[in-house]
C-alpha cells in the first residue's frame, strides 16, 4: 500500500469475554461472549442494546473493573488484560469512567475541590502547587463557575453534578472514558446540555468514548459508529448512518422501531398497531445453515457477514421462520 | 368542550412543602379538568410540580415532609382535599389509582405477586380467597404477563423491570378506578419494554374506560397517548392545550426548548 498506515486505534477489543460463574444449582453464565470492536482517536463507539445484554460488564470488563475470561483489551497498544496489577493502576490515567447516576457517583462529604483534586493527588500528575490551579480550570473546562469549588455535591442539580463527574474523570487527562448512561438519570433538556460538552470535550482535547446507553435516539447524535449487543454478543456493527438507516439484524430493527416518535399523528398510528414481537433465539444456534445459508460449523468460520464498508451483522439469534 | 362532563375538576391547587423547617410552595394555582375516559398529560422537568399534582389527587406527601394543601380537587362532584382521611380510603386505589416510576421498589419482596394482588382485590371487594385469586390471575392475564396461574406464585424477584411495572398496573387497574394516574411509568425501562408498556396503557385504558393523567419529563413518550397536554413549570401549567397543536404550534418559549429538546432518530448524526 502506498498510502499513509491508518492511525493505531486508541482502543482494540478483541474476543472479549466474560463468565460469571456458577451459583446456587445455577449454570455459569457468558455474560460477554467474543466481542471484538476497535476506537479511533477522537471517535465515539455508541453500544446499544437492553439490560442484561452485557453493555456494562463490557464497559467494566475494559476498564479491568471486571475479570474476563479470555479475549484481549489493546489500550494505547498495550495489552491491559496480560498485565500486573500495579501496571494496570498505572495505565488508569489514560482510561476513566462517567456512571449513569450523578446522585450517587460523588462523594457527599467532600467538596468539588477535593473531589477533583483526589485523582490529581493519587496520579501525581500535577505538582501539589498546581492542584488549584488544575482543578479551576477543570470547572471551566465543563462550564462550570470555578468559585464554586468549596461547595458539597447536594448544593449542584442533577446536570451540574454530572458536569462534576465528567470533570473528575478529565482531571487525569485521559485518553478514553466510558460513559455508561451518562445523562440517562436527566431531564431531556439537560440530556441535550450533557452530551453537547462530551462532544465539545471530544473535539477541544481528542478524546475517544466508548458511549453506553439504551436510548437510541441519543446515541445517534453522539455516536460516529454503533455496537448493537443482545445476549452477550454484538450482532451488529457499523457506522451510525450505516446502522440507523438501514439496519441489518432484526434485533436492531426492533430496536429502532420501538423509539418514541415526537410526533403526535405518527406516534398515535404506531401505538395503534400490533407490536412486532420477534421471537430471538435465547442461545445463539450453532448447527446447522445460518439465514445467509452458511454453516459455520463446516466452514469453521465466524457467524460474521460484511454488509457494506465497516458494517456487519451476526446471524446469530434470528427467527427460524425467514 | 362541556365543563359538566368532568371527573377530575382541580382549582387554584396550592401545595405547601415542610422539610426540616424550610417552607417552599412547589405548586401554585393549577387548574385543569379531566373528563371521564379521557387521556390527559403532564410535562415538566423535574422540580417543576407535576409529581406533587398527581399526587395532590390521591392526597399523597412525598416521604419525610408535609404538605398544607389548597384550593379544591373536584373528584365526582366531591372535594377530596376536605374528606376525612378515612373516606380518602375509599377514593384511594378503588376510585383513583396510581402507577409510579420505580417497579423495583413498589413490590414487597417477600410476598408472592399473586398475594400482593389478592390483598388488594380483597380489601376494595371484600370476596373470598379463592374468588380474589382467580381475579389475580384474570388480571395478570389482561396486562399481558404470559401463565399468569403459576406466575401469580412468584416472587418479585423472579420478574424483569418491564414484567413488575404489568404487576403494578395489574394492582392498579384491580378495582377498575375511573382514573388512572401514571408517574414516569416507564422511565427506568428499556426503550422495547417503554413500547409494551405505553400499549399495554392504551389498551387498557380502551377495555375499561378509565380516564388516564400521564405524567412525563418526555415529550416523545406523551405524543401518541393523550389528547390533551399540559407543559409546567416552577409550580405552574405555563401552557395547556390538544397535543397536536401544542407539538405544531408551541406557545411558551419554555414548550419550544422541550420540544427542541427531545432527541430525534431522524435528525443525521456524526459520521465516522
Amino acid at each position: 500500500m502506498t498510502s499513509a498506515q491508518p492511525p493505531a486505534p486508541v482502543l482494540s477489543v478483541r474476543q472479549l469475554s466474560v463468565v460469571f460463574p456458577a451459583r446456587r444449582g445455577n449454570p455459569p453464565v457468558t455474560a460477554v461472549d467474543a466481542v471484538s470492536f476497535d476506537i479511533g482517536r477522537g471517535q465515539t463507539l455508541g453500544l446499544v442494546g437492553e439490560s442484561g445484554s452485557g453493555k456494562t460488564t463490557t464497559g467494566r470488563a475494559i476498564l479491568q473493573l471486571q475479570p474476563s475470561a479470555s479475549g484481549s483489551v489493546h489500550l494505547l497498544g498495550q495489552d491491559l488484560t496480560a498485565m500486573p496489577r500495579a501496571a494496570v493502576r498505572r495505565m488508569r490515567r489514560h482510561m476513566q469512567f462517567v456512571l449513569q447516576n450523578p446522585y450517587s457517583s460523588l462523594n457527599p462529604r467532600m467538596t468539588v475541590a477535593q473531589t477533583l483534586a483526589e485523582p490529581l493527588q493519587v496520579h501525581r500528575t500535577v505538582a501539589p502547587a498546581q492542584i488549584a490551579a488544575r482543578v479551576a480550570e477543570l470547572m471551566e473546562l465543563v462550564g462550570m463557575d470555578p468559585t464554586m469549588v468549596a461547595r458539597y455535591p447536594h448544593e449542584f442539580s442533577g446536570g451540574q453534578r454530572q458536569r462534576i463527574v465528567i470533570a473528575r474523570a478529565l482531571a487525569v487527562n485521559p485518553d478514553f472514558v466510558v460513559c455508561d448512561e451518562p445523562v440517562s438519570a436527566l431531564d431531556v433538556r439537560t440530556q441535550a446540555q450533557i452530551v453537547a460538552l462530551l462532544q465539545s470535550l471530544q473535539e477541544k482535547i481528542g478524546l475517544s468514548y466508548l458511549f453506553i446507553a439504551h436510548d437510541l435516539a441519543i446515541v445517534r447524535h453522539v455516536a460516529h459508529r454503533v455496537a448493537v449487543m443482545f445476549g452477550g454478543q454484538i450482532v451488529e456493527l457499523g457506522d451510525a448512518a450505516q446502522v440507523y438507516d438501514s439496519p441489518a439484524h432484526p434485533y436492531t430493527r426492533s430496536l429502532l422501531d420501538a423509539v418514541p416518535i415526537p410526533d403526535p399523528a405518527l406516534q398515535r398510528q404506531k401505538l395503534a398497531l400490533a407490536p412486532p414481537e420477534p421471537q430471538f433465539h435465547q442461545h445463539a444456534q450453532p448447527a446447522r445453515p445460518c439465514v445467509f445459508g452458511e454453516d459455520h460449523t463446516a466452514t469453521g468460520t465466524p457467524a460474521w457477514h460484511p454488509v457494506a464498508g465497516g458494517h456487519g451483522v451476526s446471524c446469530r439469534f434470528w427467527p427460524e421462520q425467514p | 368542550m362541556a365543563v359538566a362532563e368532568s371527573l377530575l375538576r382541580v382549582r387554584d391547587l396550592t401545595a405547601q412543602f415542610t422539610t426540616r423547617g424550610v417552607t417552599s410552595q412547589v405548586v401554585q394555582g393549577v387548574s385543569f379538568d379531566i373528563a371521564a375516559g379521557e387521556a390527559v398529560g403532564f410535562v415538566g422537568e423535574s422540580g417543576s410540580g407535576k409529581s406533587v399534582t398527581a399526587r395532590a389527587v390521591m392526597r399523597l406527601a412525598p416521604e419525610g415532609s408535609s404538605v398544607r394543601w389548597g384550593g379544591a380537587v373536584h373528584f365526582r362532584g366531591q372535594n377530596l382535599l376536605q374528606l376525612e382521611e378515612r373516606q380518602m380510603l375509599d377514593v384511594r386505589g378503588r376510585r383513583i389509582a396510581m402507577v409510579f416510576q420505580d417497579p423495583m421498589t413498589s413490590l414487597n419482596p417477600v410476598m408472592t405477586v399473586g398475594s400482593q394482588i389478592d390483598d388488594m382485590v380483597r380489601r376494595h371487594t371484600g370476596v373470598s380467597r379463592a374468588a380474589a385469586r382467580r381475579r389475580t390471575v384474570d388480571l395478570l392475564g389482561l396486562v399481558g404477563i404470559r401463565d399468569p396461574q403459576r406466575r401469580a406464585n412468584d416472587y418479585p424477584h423472579h420478574f424483569s423491570g418491564g414484567m413488575r411495572q404489568r404487576v403494578l398496573i395489574a394492582i392498579a387497574v384491580s378495582c377498575e378506578p375511573d382514573l388512572l394516574i401514571a408517574d414516569e411509568p416507564t422511565t427506568a425501562l428499556d426503550v422495547t419494554v417503554q413500547a409494551q408498556i405505553l400499549r399495554l396503557l392504551m389498551r387498557l385504558r380502551q377495555e375499561l374506560g378509565m380516564a388516564l393523567m400521564l405524567i412525563t419529563h418526555d415529550f416523545g413518550v406523551i405524543a401518541g397517548m393523550v389528547e390533551r397536554v399540559h407543559v409546567m413549570l416552577r409550580g405552574e401549567i405555563v401552557e395547556a392545550g390538544a397535543i397536536d397543536s401544542v407539538f405544531s404550534d408551541p406557545q411558551h418559549v419554555y414548550t419550544r426548548a422541550l420540544l427542541d429538546a427531545v432527541p430525534r432518530l431522524t435528525t443525521p448524526g456524526r459520521s465516522a
